[in-house]
């Protein structure tokens, strides 16, 4: 079954294919084509995992060679899939999560004329990160880093009549080209100090390079990380992302796509190892966009960017984590599988909410929605209590382990990112309580002629499914640390360190931080009355609102010198290089003009002027030369 | 040697009519000087032991090309003079400067060289000239051959005007007379028969009256017709004898 | 008398050949400067003969006549030619190749 894990990447595009060639042909069809080919690859995965499964910890990475791709002499890259532990993790999620999403889109989007398209760009989602999960080689990583790009821009422009969509996802677009320059720069380094691009020549030639190229090829990888994953500085485009459709912000914004750059970097391993430096750095940022995107998600109003702020938090403690070495790889991942599943429950949840409200997405109209939508209210508790970190909710077994080993080092360095995780997890506490009591909790902010109704159980049975996920899956892998054994051969294993603190008193100081976050939220939003508009608030919160003034950092720093500096050589361009060709031809031009003068017509001035040649030749003949 | 007496001669008869290349208004006039030069340039071959040359000079420039020339300006019109005003900017002074100063330029070279003269040349008769063109030279005859007929051929190409019609046969031409109803006999020639006769005078009909249609178009064109009312005032001039008529 | 007088006398009409062709405007009296300047010419060749004691420089004259007479032949056929197009045999009438 192993060497058959092509098909994984094979169906959904051949389904995507199918979908975008068969035009209106597979309106009646083509969203059931969609979910059959999301859940056969995950049928397909599931008996792969359950061949990995039955195999020696040490036998659980196959090499599936698929073509030659690329021969060279010094380049000789064949396309291969790796299949182990960790690309097996994604691949159950991206499959598992993404069927649910299939079917969940089936009911959501069953109003919208171009449902087929969406399935099939669904579809090409799926095999690209498939794909970007399978590759064994950083190039082929990159075909699928592309692919899920491609699918991502098209999926938040899916409603690219409303030009802000159509932005929106043209800011996503270049800001994660921005992070493929990285990616193209790591794999460069890579080709010239390590002699290649496979995983396995890479891993296998590490050792003999400098720190300073690791670190180097490091820095790359993560700002290549920060562009797909939202981190900072590169983080401003997942907000606007959320334009596209509710399922797509679920599968690609939240569960999937967003944390393929945490997949790089713990993919990456061998090579972070060499480069202390910038592990530190990827530490950091995490570190740096926890808190950033738990401040921003604090303010927002709408319930979507709220919870994209959400996403982007919780992707920084995975970042935070795989910055941390080999304690923290398994627990980024495994947070990355915990989060999948409760970020996308959540998020399907919210598509619930909209669905039931007329796709308001201001929370501030929301209220009390808890006995309209019981089982929405139910799935989505249960993901909140999940991202809580309550125990045994899967939230718990992951973010808190992230939490310990952000304590552990040397100086000041556990402090510091312990102390941001540990915020964080408070903030978090904060900002979800209050998105789930402004939205089911309080009184009815609806606006006139809103008639909140339970979506039907297309949508609710996934939602369902999500919640036990979120409900249960950390207690069931964090058991006997079933998913740090799991993923072993990848991330090597992690010697047992003792944080700074002890471990009981961390896990309360971050029970009783979240125990307060809750508690904040519903005095101030669940017992006390919402205002309908949004009041009037101290700068941090204004700042907050609007994404910490990402934006307007971005326009005056990049994009306003790069106007001046693009208009500038626009003017040097047409002043003085089309002014010097220009001139040029125009000279010539002139010249011709007085030289067309000598050409009167008449033939008597023709021989005249050969005449007064003749004399000059005869002349420089007899004197025997000028 | 030359004697000086000979080359002053042909000296004066090839230099003066020659001016008249410059001078002259009718083409005619000036073909006719060119003859002449011709003709001085002939005697200068046979003062210079050249007297197979001299006469070829004479068949060739004087009996034929000079007489084509003479041809051609009879075919484009004999009576043309041509206004020596100049027309085009400092042409005058360039033609001045440039020839006046290649001829003195010339002239001052040849002066101031001295070539020894060969006593006693090869004279140009008939027989060596021959032995030489036939022999050294006869790869420079057939090439010439080729360049005379090719130069013939290029003539008659040049001078062909291609039929566009066919050719219509006399009674094609007398039927399509009758058909439009025009005179089926000739048109009247021009001139007063028995008592004058010229082509620029129109004929009279029995009546006495001119008959406009009988001079030639291209004479009324160029406003060479006489008048036909001064003849009929003649012939109806009483006061002239009856004999005069 | 030396034969470099002929030589002279040659110079002369040359100079005077050149200037009928760069003054007159009529086409057949150019031409006729041209004939002059190449029997200016073929006397200069006659005249070095004499003095070289040689007559292969009169058989060269005799190739230029030759020549001449061609050229005199395909020359007054393109006058007669455009003379029936244009009517005219001014040599600044047809002005076409003004740039």
């Amino acid at each position: 079954m192993l060497d058959l894990t092509w098909l994984l990447i094979a169906v959904p595009l051949a389904s995507s294919a199918v979908l975008l060639l068969a035009g209106r042909r597979a309106d009646s069809w083509g969203h059931w084509l969609g979910v059959a080919a999301s859940g056969s690859a995950f049928v397909v995965g599931l008996l792969a995992l359950i061949q990995m499964l039955g195999l020696d910890a040490e036998e659980r990475s196959h090499a599936v060679h698929l073509f030659s791709w690329i021969p060279g002499a010094e380049l000789n890259l064949d396309a291969g899939l790796l299949v182990d532990p960790l690309s097996l993790t994604f691949v159950m999620l991206v499959t598992f999560v993404g069927t649910l999403i299939h079917v969940y889109s089936v009911a959501y989007m069953e109003h919208d004329p171009n449902r087929r398209i969406f399935f099939a760009y669904l579809n090409l989602f799926v095999a690209a990160m498939l794909l970007l999960v399978l590759a064994d080689s950083y190039l082929l990583l990159f075909v699928g880093w592309e692919g899920v790009g491609l699918a991502s821009y098209l999926l938040i422009g899916f409603w690219n009549f409303k030009p802000e969509y159509a932005t929106a996802a043209k800011k996503a677009f270049v800001v994660n080209r921005i992070g493929d320059i990285g990616l193209i720069l790591a794999m460069g380094l890579m080709f010239a100090y390590l002699g290649g691009v496979d995983f396995e020549t890479v891993f296998a030639n590490v050792d003999g390079v400098s720190t300073a190229t690791l670190t180097a090829i490091g820095l790359t990888l993560l700002l290549a990380a920060c562009g797909k994953s939202a981190q900072f500085p590169l983080q401003s485009w997942l907000g606007d992302a959320m334009a596209g459709p509710t399922p797509v912000s679920a599968l690609i914004h939240a569960a999937t796509m967003v944390t393929a750059g945490v997949y790089l970097l713990v993919r990456s391993a061998p090579i972070l190892e060499g480069a202390p430096s910038a592990q530190t750095a990827i530490a950091a940022v995490g570190a740096f966009t926890l808190i950033l995107g738990a401040l921003i998600g604090m303010a927002k109003d709408d319930i979507k960017k709220a919870l994209a702020a959400s996403t982007m938090s919780q992707i920084g403690y995975m970042m935070l984590a795989a910055g941390l070495g080999p304690i923290g790889y398994a627990f980024a991942i495994f947070h990355l599988v915990t989060h999948g599943f409760f970020k996308a429950g959540m998020f399907l949840g919210a598509g619930s909410v909209m669905h039931g409200m007329g796709d308001q997405v201001d929370m501030r109209r929301f209220g009390a929605l808890r006995t309209a939508m019981v089982t929405t209210w139910v799935t989505f508790g249960l993901g909140w209590l999940a991202i809580l970190g309550i125990p045994p909710f899967s939230g718990f077994w992951s973010k808190d382990k992230i939490i310990e080993a952000a304590f552990v080092g040397e100086g000041a360095q556990p402090w510091i990112l312990g102390g941001a995780a540990l915020i964080g997890a408070g903030l978090t506490a904060f900002y979800m309580s209050r998105l789930f009591f402004m939205t089911f909790h309080g009184k009815a902010r609806w606006t006139d002629g809103q008639h909140p109704h339970e979506s039907p159980a297309l949508m609710t049975v996934p939602m369902i499914i999500l919640a036990v996920g979120s409900a249960f899956l950390g207690l069931f892998l964090a058991v006997g640390d079933r998913f740090s054994h799991w993923l072993e051969p990848v991330t090597g294993h992690a010697e047992h360190h003792e944080p700074v603190l002890p471990v009981p008193v961390l896990m309360a100081a971050t029970l009783i931080l979240v125990a307060l976050g809750v508690w904040v939220a519903w005095r101030k939003y669940g017992a006390a009355d919402v205002p309908e508009e949004a009041p009037a608030a101290s700068l941090a919160t204004i700042a907050a609102r609007n994404d910490m003034f990402q934006d307007s950092v971005n326009r005056a720093v990049f994009e306003r010198p790069g106007t001046h500096l693009t208009r500038t050589l626009v003017y040097a361009d047409a002043a003085v290089v089309d002014g010097a060709v220009n001139g040029g031809g125009e000279a010539w031009s002139k010249t011709g003009e007085v030289a067309r003068r000598l050409q009167t017509g008449q033939v008597r001035s023709y021989a005249a002027t050969m005449l007064v040649g003749l004399v000059i030749v005869i002349l420089v003949v007899v004197q025997g030369g000028l | 040697m030359v004697s000086p007496i000979l080359f002053w001669i042909i000296a004066a008869i090839t230099v003066i009519p020659a001016l008249s290349l410059l001078f002259a208004r009718k083409a005619v006039h000036i073909a006719m000087s060119i003859v002449l030069v011709m003709v001085g340039l002939a005697a200068a071959y046979v003062a210079l032991d050249a007297p197979f040359l001299g006469v070829v000079q004479i068949v060739v420039y004087t009996g034929a090309v000079m007489m084509l020339f003479l041809f051609v300006l009879m075919l484009v019109g004999v009576d043309q003079r041509e206004d020596l005003k100049e027309t085009i900017t400092a042409q005058r002074w360039i033609a001045f400067f440039a020839a006046g100063g290649l001829g003195a330029f010339l002239v001052s070279l040849i002066t101031r060289v001295s070539i020894p003269v060969a006593e006693e040349g090869a004279v140009g008769d008939p027989e060596p000239i021959a032995i030489l063109l036939f022999e050294k030279y006869v790869l420079v005859i057939e090439v010439l051959g080729f360049v005379l007929i090719t130069a013939a051929v290029g003539a008659l190409v040049l001078t062909h005007v291609p039929r566009l019609k066919p050719r219509r046969t006399q009674v094609e031409v007398q039927r399509d007379r009758v058909r439009t109803g025009s005179d089926p006999v000739n048109k009247v020639f021009p001139g007063v028969y028995a008592r004058h006769n010229a082509l620029d005078i129109p004929a009279l009909d029995p009546e006495g009256k001119p008959i406009e249609a009988s001079v030639s178009r291209v004479l009324k064109i160029r406003n060479q017709v006489q008048d036909g009312a001064e003849f009929r005032a003649q012939l109806e001039d009483p006061s002239r004898k009856e004999d005069d008529r | 008398m030396d034969p470099v007088n002929f030589v002279i006398l040659a110079s002369i009409l040359f100079a005077i050949g050149s200037a009928a062709v760069l003054l007159r405007r009529n086409a057949i009296v150019a031409f006729m400067g041209v004939e002059l300047m190449l029997n200016a010419a073929n006397l200069a060749l006659v005249a070095f003969a004499r003095i070289h004691g040689e007559i292969d420089g009169q058989v060269m004259a005799f190739f230029v006549m030759v020549v001449a007479a061609a050229e005199v032949v395909v020359g007054l056929a393109i006058i007669i030619a455009v003379f029936r197009a244009r009517q005219t045999i001014s040599l600044d009438e047809p002005a076409e190749l003004k740039g």
